[in-house]
C-alpha cells in the first residue's frame, strides 16, 4: 500500500470521529481523508474532505468508487440515539448503515482494508461472565435489544464480509468505554451527574480507554495493516466504588429495580441515558483481556484505566472531600510513617500478561 | 395455691384502663394522696399526667418539702400501708415489693412539683452553650491521648498515623484491585480479621499437612463441601492464609455473583466465577485456587448423608489443572457437616425464589436469627499429597477417560481421608 492512500471515515459529525479524521489527514502515509456523515460536523475538519451522505442508502457506493477509496474506517455505530432521534432511527443507522457500507465495500475492487470500531459491549454483562473476556468468547446471554444487539449484528456482518472478501484486511477493534475530558457518552454523562446513583450491593469492575488512545489505536490499525479482532482497553481496572471515591462525589445506592426507574427519570430530564446495557454494566461490570492487542496488533495504550479516569475527573468540579481533609489535617500532626500497604498486584493485561 | 387476693369493692374507684381523660385504676392507686389526687383529676379531666400531680403538690408545698426527702428514705411499707390498708393484708410480701416503685414515683412527683414551684424550669434556649463547653481543651487532649494509648499501645503515634493513612487510602480510592476485583488490603484487615476468631475460637480448626501447599506457583486445592452455608470455604481461606501466608482464591457458583452484596464481597475477597476460563486464567497467573466440585449437591445434602462425597461435577477442575499443569491438592474437611445439620428442605419455595434449597435445621427457622449460629463443632483440615498433572502430555485435557480417572482418584483420596479423620475424632464437639 504505502503512499497515496485514500481513507474514508464514517461518523465524522461526532467529536471522536472528527478528531480522528483530522489527525489521520496530517499523517504522511495518507494521501486523502474523506469524512462521511448525515450531518455536517460542528468543529473544524482540517484537511478532511467532507461528503454529506447517508450510509443507509447506496450513494455511499458511488462515493467509494468515485474517490478510489482503499481504506474504510467505520466508526458510526452509535451507543445512544442522542440527536438521531428515537431508538428506531438509531438501529437503522447502526445496522442498515453498516450493511450498506459493507455491501458498497464488497463491490468496490479498490478497497484493501476495513477498520471497524466496535465496543466491548458486545460481550454483555451478567453474573455468569468470566472475569476477563478474550476475543474468542461470546456473550453469556445474547443481547435482545439496544446498542449491544446492534453491535453484535454489525460484528456479524463484518465477519460475513471478511469471509466474502478474504483479500481485504479486516480489523475489528472492540474498545472499552471511552473516557476523557471531551467525551460525550452515556457513561461519561453518568459520571457527570451531581449525585451518582449506584446499584445497591453490586460493585462492578470498570475498564476505560482514553480518547487519545482511541485515536491512536485507530490510526495504528489503519497504518499497520493487521487483520483480526482485538480488545482495546487501558491497563488495570477500577471498581465503581473506587472510581467514585477518587471523584469525591456522593453516591446513592439504590436497589436494582429502583435504579432502572431513576434511569428513566434521568433520561426524561436529559441528564443521562441509563440504557439497559449500561445498567447491566453498572451492575456486573466487565473486564477484557488485552494480551492480543499487545502481541498481535502491537499497540500500547498510553493511559491506564486509572490515569484515563483521573484525567476525566480533573475536568469535573471537585467534590466535597470533607472527611479526607479532616484525616489529612490529623495525619499532619502525627509523625510520618512508611507505607505498609500490601505488595503491588499484577494488574490486568500487564506487559507480562 | 395461695389465697386469692381480696379487693373490697369500692376502695379503688371504677375499674378499667385509663382513657385520654381519665387515669386507669392502677394509675390512681399510684397517686400519693389518694383523695387529693383523685379529685382534680376527675374535675379537670386533663390529658397530661403531670398536671394532676402539680396541683396536688402546690397547695401543700411547705408540707411536701420536708416530706419529700424523708419519704425517699422512709421504710417503703409506710405509705401504702396508710393509703391502702385493706389491700395489703392478704399478701404482704408481694405487696411490699410492688410498693417500692410506688413510693419512688410518688416522691419523684412530689419533687417535681416542688422544684416547679420554687424555680421555673430551664428552657432549651436559656441553657446557653452545650454542656461540653465547660471542659477545658487540655482535658480533651489528655483524654484523647489516653484513649489512643489504650487502643494502640505505647507506640500509638505511628500506629495511629498508619491507621489514618489506611483510612485516607480507602477514602480517596488510592488502592489497586486485580483483574478479578480482589482487594488484598480490605481482605487482610477486615474479612480475615473477622473470620480468624471464628476459625480459632469457635471451630478450633486444626490444620494438617500444610506443607503440601506449594509456597509459590499455581496449585488447585480441591475440597469436600458441606455445611448448608459455605462456611467451610471461608474457614479454609483463613486457615491457609494464616498457616502458609498465601491467599486462597475460591471459585464460586454463579448464584454467588447474582446476589447483591454477597457477590461484591466475594469478589473483594478474591473469589471469581467457577468457569473454565477463570480457573485456567488464575492457575496460569500462579494463584492458589480453591474449588468445591460437589457444589450445591455437597452443601445442601441432608444430615443423614454426611461425609458421603457427592458427584464431582463434570471434572472441569481436572481439565483446568491438566491444561495448566498445576498440582491438585486434595483437602478433607471434617466438622463442617455438623454446623447446621440439614434435616429438611422446602423445594417449592426454593424454586420460587430461585435458590438451590431452603434449609431447615433443628434450630432454623424455629429459633429465628438465633438458629443461624453454627454449632461449635471441632474442625479438622487435612491437606493430602499433591497429585501432579504436569507429567501428562499436552492433549491430556481432551481425553475424557483420563479426566474421569484423575477425578476419581482425587475423589477417592478425599473420601478415604475423611473416613480416617472420622475414626480419629473422639467426638463432634471436642
Amino acid at each position: 500500500m504505502g503512499v497515496g492512500r485514500t481513507v474514508l471515515v464514517t461518523g465524522v459529525s461526532r467529536d471522536l470521529g472528527r478528531t480522528f479524521a483530522r489527525t489521520l489527514a496530517t499523517d504522511p502515509g495518507v494521501n486523502r481523508v474523506i469524512g462521511v456523515d448525515v450531518m455536517p460536523p460542528r468543529g473544524d475538519l482540517g484537511d478532511v474532505t467532507f461528503v454529506r451522505a447517508d450510509i443507509r442508502n447506496p450513494v455511499i457506493a458511488k462515493v467509494i468508487a468515485k474517490e478510489d477509496v482503499d481504506t474504510v474506517v467505520h466508526m458510526s455505530v452509535i451507543a445512544t440515539p442522542g440527536s438521531a432521534g428515537a431508538r428506531g432511527t438509531m438501529k437503522e443507522l447502526n445496522v442498515i448503515g453498516s450493511m450498506q457500507l459493507l455491501a458498497a465495500c464488497q463491490k468496490a475492487e479498490t478497497v484493501r482494508q476495513l477498520v471497524v470500531k466496535s465496543s466491548t459491549t458486545a460481550y454483555g454483562a451478567s453474573s455468569r461472565d468470566p472475569a476477563m473476556f478474550t476475543e474468542d468468547m461470546e456473550p453469556r446471554r445474547p443481547p435482545r435489544s439496544g446498542y449491544a444487539k446492534d453491535v453484535n449484528e454489525v460484528e456479524r456482518y463484518v465477519r460475513g464480509f471478511a469471509r466474502r472478501r478474504p483479500d481485504v484486511t479486516v480489523t475489528l477493534l472492540r474498545c472499552a468505554n471511552v473516557i476523557g475530558p471531551r467525551v460525550v457518552s452515556p457513561l461519561a454523562s453518568y459520571f457527570r451527574l451531581p449525585v451518582i446513583p449506584t446499584v445497591l450491593g453490586f460493585d462492578p469492575r470498570l475498564q476505560f480507554l482514553h480518547e487519545t488512545d482511541l485515536n491512536r489505536v485507530l490510526r495504528h490499525a489503519v497504518l499497520s495493516d493487521v487483520a483480526g479482532t482485538f480488545n482495546v482497553a487501558g491497563d488495570g481496572l477500577l471498581m465503581l466504588s473506587q472510581a467514585l471515591r477518587r471523584m469525591g462525589r456522593t453516591s446513592v445506592p439504590l436497589p436494582g429495580p429502583a435504579f432502572g426507574g431513576v434511569g428513566s427519570v434521568l433520561k426524561s430530564a436529559r441528564m443521562a441515558d441509563l440504557s439497559p446495557e449500561l445498567v447491566a454494566f453498572l451492575t456486573y461490570g466487565r473486564g477484557v483481556d488485552t494480551t492480543r492487542m499487545r502481541t498481535e496488533l502491537g499497540f500500547e495504550p498510553s493511559y491506564s484505566t486509572a490515569a484515563a479516569f483521573a484525567e476525566f475527573v480533573g475536568t469535573l468540579p471537585p467534590g466535597g472531600r470533607r472527611a479526607e481533609r479532616v484525616l489529612a489535617s490529623l495525619a499532619d500532626r502525627l509523625p510520618p510513617v512508611d507505607e505498609d500497604r500490601p505488595a503491588q498486584l499484577t494488574v490486568a493485561g500487564g506487559k507480562d500478561g | 395455691m395461695a389465697d386469692a387476693e381480696i379487693i373490697p369493692i369500692g376502695t379503688r374507684g371504677r375499674p378499667g384502663r385509663g382513657t385520654g381523660t381519665r387515669p386507669s385504676s392502677a394509675a390512681r392507686g399510684l397517686a400519693p394522696k389518694a383523695g387529693a389526687a383523685r379529685k382534680p383529676a376527675k374535675a379537670d379531666a386533663t390529658p397530661t399526667p403531670e398536671k394532676p400531680a402539680s396541683p396536688a403538690a402546690t397547695p401543700d408545698a411547705p408540707a411536701a418539702t420536708p416530706q419529700a426527702p424523708a419519704a425517699r428514705k422512709a421504710a417503703p411499707a409506710k405509705k401504702p400501708a396508710a393509703a391502702k390498708p385493706a389491700a395489703t393484708k392478704p399478701e404482704p410480701v408481694i405487696r411490699m415489693a410492688e410498693a417500692a416503685p410506688v413510693i419512688e414515683t410518688a416522691s419523684l412527683l412530689d419533687g417535681l412539683g416542688d422544684s416547679a414551684s420554687a424555680v421555673p424550669a430551664a428552657r432549651t434556649e436559656e441553657r446557653g452553650l452545650s454542656p461540653l463547653a465547660g471542659i477545658p481543651v487540655g482535658d480533651w487532649l489528655a483524654a484523647f491521648q489516653h484513649a489512643a494509648r489504650e487502643l494502640f499501645g505505647d507506640q500509638w503515634e505511628p500506629q495511629l498515623a498508619r491507621f489514618l493513612a489506611f483510612l485516607r487510602r480507602r477514602l480517596t480510592g488510592d488502592y489497586t484491585v486485580d483483574e478479578y476485583g480482589f482487594d488484598p488490603e480490605v481482605t487482610e484487615r477486615f474479612f480475615m480479621a473477622a473470620l480468624r476468631p471464628i476459625a480459632q475460637k469457635w471451630f478450633r480448626v486444626e490444620v494438617r499437612g500444610i506443607e503440601n501447599i506449594p509456597t509459590e506457583g499455581g496449585a488447585l486445592v480441591v475440597s469436600n463441601h458441606s455445611g448448608t452455608i459455605p462456611v467451610d470455604g471461608l474457614m479454609t481461606m483463613v486457615s491457609i492464609h494464616d498457616q502458609s501466608g498465601r491467599y486462597l482464591r475460591p471459585l464460586g457458583a454463579d448464584l454467588v455473583f447474582r446476589l447483591p452484596l454477597v457477590g461484591s464481597i466475594a469478589r473483594k475477597g478474591g473469589a471469581t466465577l467457577a468457569c473454565n476460563e477463570d480457573a485456567e486464567r488464575m492457575l496460569r497467573g500462579g494463584e492458589l485456587v480453591g474449588v468445591w466440585p460437589e457444589g450445591f449437591k455437597g452443601i445442601g445434602k441432608p444430615f443423614s448423608e454426611r461425609y458421603k462425597l457427592q458427584r464431582f461435577g463434570r471434572g472441569g477442575f481436572v481439565s483446568a489443572a491438566l491444561r495448566t499443569g498445576v498440582p491438585i491438592i486434595p483437602l478433607s474437611v471434617v466438622g463442617a457437616e455438623e454446623i447446621y445439620p440439614l434435616v429438611g428442605n422446602i423445594p417449592s419455595l426454593a424454586r420460587l425464589i430461585g435458590v438451590p434449597y431452603i434449609p431447615i435445621t433443628p434450630f432454623f427457622p424455629l429459633l429465628g436469627p438465633l438458629g443461624l449460629i453454627p454449632l461449635p463443632s471441632k474442625w479438622l483440615l487435612e491437606f493430602g499429597e499433591p497429585i501432579r498433572t504436569d507429567e501428562y502430555d499436552a492433549g491430556a485435557a481432551e481425553d475424557p477417560m483420563l479426566v474421569f480417572n484423575v477425578t476419581d482418584q482425587v475423589r477417592e483420596t478425599i473420601q478415604q481421608t475423611l473416613y480416617s479423620l472420622l475414626m480419629q475424632r473422639e467426638s463432634v464437639f471436642k
